[in-house]
C-alpha cells in the first residue's frame, strides 16, 4: 500500500455551490499532508469525505486501500477525527468524555479509564479532568479534542484547523503533538490557513482554493515558487520610510512594496539578508518598532500562485 | 524519501461480543449524566403533571365524580399514561438538537452501529419516564391517592406504562429525525399528543362523548395503556388492556424504530 489515504478526482456540491470541483489528494504512511486554502476552500468538506461522513458527488476516496463510501465500517477503525468545531460534550467532563469514546471503541470500562488518564496528562489536561468541557477554555477544548480522537490510537489522523484560535504557546503545544504521533507512526491530514503552519509540520503540501488543488509539493518546493521570506521593517520614524525602503531595495535587490501604512516589505532568498539589512539600518540610525523575518503569508502564496489575491483579502481591501 | 514507521503500539479496537447493546449503553450514561446535569430539564415530568392533577381534580373533580377523591382515583392512573407519554417528546427535540453538534459528528466517526447513539438517548431519557411516575405517585399520595390493588399490580402499572411511554418514544425520534429544527419537532409533537392523551377517558368517562369521539376513544392505544394502568391500581378486568398495551408497545417500536434509524442515515 502506498498512501495511507488518497482521494482522487473528489467532487461535492450543495445545490449550486461546488464545495470541491475534483480534488486529488494522498499522503503515504507516516507522512504529514498539509492541506492549506482560505475560508470557503473546501478544506472541511474534503475531510468529512475522508472521515466517512459524506458522500462525494463524484471521485473516489480510500484509507488503507478501502473505499471510504464502500468499507465506511472498516475506514472508522483506522482513523480519528478532529473537526473544526469541537466535538466533545460540553456537559460531560474531561475524563467523562474520553472514557465514553474508549468505551465506543471497545475498551473495558477498567481500560478506558487508563487510557483517559494517559491522554488527559499528555494533554495537560488532569486537573481540570472532572470539570466538565463548557468550563474549559478553547485552547483546553481543541487540546480535549485532540485528544478524544487518538483514544483508540488511530493510524490516521485528520486535524481539520487544529489551531485556529490558539496563542503562540497553546500552537506549539499541539504541533509537538503532532510530531510526536507521526513519531509513533501515525499518517495525518492537517488543514490549516497558515503557510508557516504547514512548513513546520507538512512533508508535503497541497494548495486548493474554490475546491481543487492549485500547486502541490514539499514545503521546500513550493517555497521556491511563492519566494522564499519575507522582510518587515516598520521604522519607528514614519518619516524615514523611505530610507529603510532604500535599505531593502539595496540589500534584496528587489522593488519593496508597502502593504500598509508605515511598513515596507521586500521578499529574501536568505536569513543572512536580514543579517545585513538591521546592520544597515543601525548604520544609517534608523530606529524600529517592528522588524521581522517571516514566510509569506497566504494571501501572498495565493498571489504568486494565481495572481489573485484570495477573496477575503479582497473583501479586507474593499 | 521513504517514511514508511512501522505502528508501534498495537491496535486497541479487539472485537469483543455485544457490541451494540455496550454502545447503547455507554450513549445512555451519557444522556443520563446530561439530565443530571441539568435538572431544569425534568420539570416537564414532576411540575407539569402536578399542575394537571390540581386543575383537573379541584377545577372537574366535582362535576364528573360527585367527590375530589373519587376523581383523583380515577385520574391519577391515566395522567401518569399522559405525563410520561409527553415526557418522551424531550427524546426527540434533545436529539434533533444534538445532531447538529459537533459530538454526533465523532459518534458517527467511530466504528459503532448507526442505530448507537439513538438507542441510547432512548434508553438514558428512561430515568424521566421513572421519575414522572414516581413524583405523581408522592404527590398523588399526599393528595390522598391510594392503590387499591396490591403492591405487585402497582409495580406491574408501572412498568407497563413505562414501557408504552419508551416505546412510543421512537415515534418522536423519528420526528426529531426528519424536523429541521427542534421547536417543528415540538411542534409536530404537539399535535400527535393532544388527540393521543385528551382523545381518552381520562378526564371524563367516554360515555358521555358524542359517537365519533367515543370510536376514536375505543381504538385509541394511549385508550387501552390508561385502562390498564386504573385495572392494575384500582382493580377491574386488566389481561385486554394489558394485551393491547403490550402490541401497541411492539408496533411502536417495530415500525418507529427502524424508520427512525434509517431517517438518521440519511441525515449528514
Ligand atoms: N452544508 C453545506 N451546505 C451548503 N454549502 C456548504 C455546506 N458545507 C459547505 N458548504 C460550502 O462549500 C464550500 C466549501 O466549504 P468548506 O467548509 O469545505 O470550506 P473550508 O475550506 O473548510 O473553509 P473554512 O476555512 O472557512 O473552514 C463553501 O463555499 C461553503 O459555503
Ligand atoms: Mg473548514
Amino acid at each position: 500500500m502506498e498512501h495511507a489515504f488518497e482521494a482522487e478526482g473528489l467532487v461535492k456540491r450543495y445545490g449550486k455551490t461546488t464545495a470541491l470541483a475534483g480534488i486529488d489528494l494522498a499522503a503515504r504512511p507516516g507522512t504529514v499532508l498539509g492541506v492549506l486554502g482560505p475560508n470557503g476552500a473546501g478544506k472541511t468538506t474534503a475531510v468529512r469525505i475522508l472521515a466517512t461522513l459524506l458522500r462525494p458527488d463524484g471521485g473516489r476516496a480510500t484509507v488503507g486501500g478501502l473505499d471510504v463510501v464502500r468499507h465506511a465500517a472498516r475506514v472508522r477503525r483506522m482513523i480519528g477525527l478532529t473537526g473544526q468545531y469541537a466535538s466533545v460534550d460540553e456537559d460531560l467532563t474531561g475524563t467523562q468524555n474520553l472514557v465514553l469514546i474508549g468505551q465506543l471503541l471497545n475498551l473495558r470500562t477498567a481500560e478506558a479509564k487508563v487510557r483517559a488518564a494517559e491522554l488527559l496528562a499528555e494533554f495537560d489536561l488532569t486537573e481540570a479532568a472532572g470539570r466538565p468541557a463548557k468550563t474549559y477554555s478553547g485552547g483546553m477544548r481543541r487540546r480535549l479534542d485532540l485528544a478524544a480522537s487518538l483514544v483508540g490510537r488511530p493510524d490516521v489522523i485528520y486535524l481539520d484547523e487544529p489551531t485556529t484560535g490558539l496563542d503562540p504557546a497553546k500552537r506549539d503545544d499541539i504541533w509537538n503533538q503532532v510530531r510526536s504521533l507521526v513519531a509513533d507512526g501515525a499518517t495525518v491530514l492537517l488543514t490549516t490557513q497558515y503557510l508557516e503552519e504547514a512548513d513546520a509540520l507538512a512533508d508535503e503540501i497541497s494548495v486548493i482554493d474554490h475546491g481543487r488543488v492549485i500547486a502541490h509539493g514539499t514545503p521546500a518546493s513550493l517555497k521556491a515558487v511563492v519566494g522564499g521570506q519575507t522582510i518587515l521593517v516598520r521604522p519607528a520614524d514614519p518619516a524615514r520610510l523611505a530610507d529603510a525602503a532604500g535599505v531593502l531595495a539595496a540589500v534584496s535587490g528587489h522593488q519593496p512594496e508597502s502593504p500598509s501604512r508605515g511598513v515596507v516589505t521586500v521578499p529574501v532568498d536568505g536569513d543572512a539578508a536580514f543579517t545585513e539589512v538591521v546592520k544597515r539600518l543601525d548604520l544609517l540610525g534608523i530606529g524600529v518598532t517592528e522588524l521581522s523575518l517571516r514566510l509569506p503569508s497566504l494571501d501572498e502564496v495565493f498571489f504568486s500562485l494565481t495572481g489573485q489575491h484570495t477573496e477575503r483579502a479582497e473583501e479586507v481591501a474593499a | 524519501m521513504t517514511i514508511t514507521a512501522e505502528r508501534v503500539l498495537p491496535a486497541p479496537v479487539a472485537p469483543r461480543p455485544f457490541g451494540l447493546v455496550r454502545h447503547s449503553l455507554a450513549l445512555a450514561r451519557r444522556s443520563l449524566i446530561k439530565t443530571l446535569r441539568s435538572p431544569e430539564q425534568l420539570l416537564d415530568v414532576t411540575l407539569q403533571p402536578v399542575v394537571f392533577v390540581v386543575v383537573f381534580v379541584y377545577l372537574l373533580g366535582g362535576a364528573v365524580s360527585g367527590s375530589t377523591h373519587d376523581y383523583l382515583q380515577l385520574l391519577l392512573p391515566a395522567i401518569m399514561v399522559q405525563t410520561t407519554v409527553f415526557g418522551g417528546m424531550a427524546t426527540g427535540v434533545n436529539l434533533n438538537t444534538d445532531i447538529r453538534k459537533g459530538v454526533f459528528d465523532r459518534f458517527r466517526s467511530l466504528p459503532i452501529g448507526r442505530s448507537a447513539p439513538l438507542i441510547g438517548s432512548v434508553l438514558g431519557d428512561l430515568i424521566r419516564y421513572v421519575v414522572a411516575v414516581v413524583s405523581l405517585f408522592a404527590f398523588g399520595y399526599v393528595l390522598g391517592f391510594r392503590v387499591e390493588t396490591d403492591l405487585l399490580s402497582a409495580l406491574a402499572a408501572c412498568l407497563l406504562v413505562i414501557l408504552f411511554a419508551f416505546s412510543l418514544s421512537w415515534a418522536f425520534v423519528l420526528v426529531g429525525m426528519l424536523a429541521r429544527e427542534p421547536g417543528a419537532v415540538q411542534g409536530i409533537a404537539f399535535l400527535a399528543l393532544f388527540p393521543l392523551t385528551f382523545g381518552t377517558s381520562m378526564i371524563a368517562p367516554a360515555a358521555t362523548m358524542p359517537d365519533w369521539l367515543r370510536s376514536w376513544v375505543a381504538v385509541n392505544p394511549v385508550s387501552h395503556v390508561m385502562d390498564a394502568s386504573r385495572g392494575l391500581l384500582l382493580g377491574g378486568p386488566v389481561a385486554g388492556p394489558v394485551l393491547w398495551s403490550l402490541f401497541w408497545s411492539a408496533v411502536f417500536v417495530l415500525v418507529f424504530g427502524p424508520l427512525a434509524v434509517r431517517a438518521y442515515r440519511r441525515r449528514t
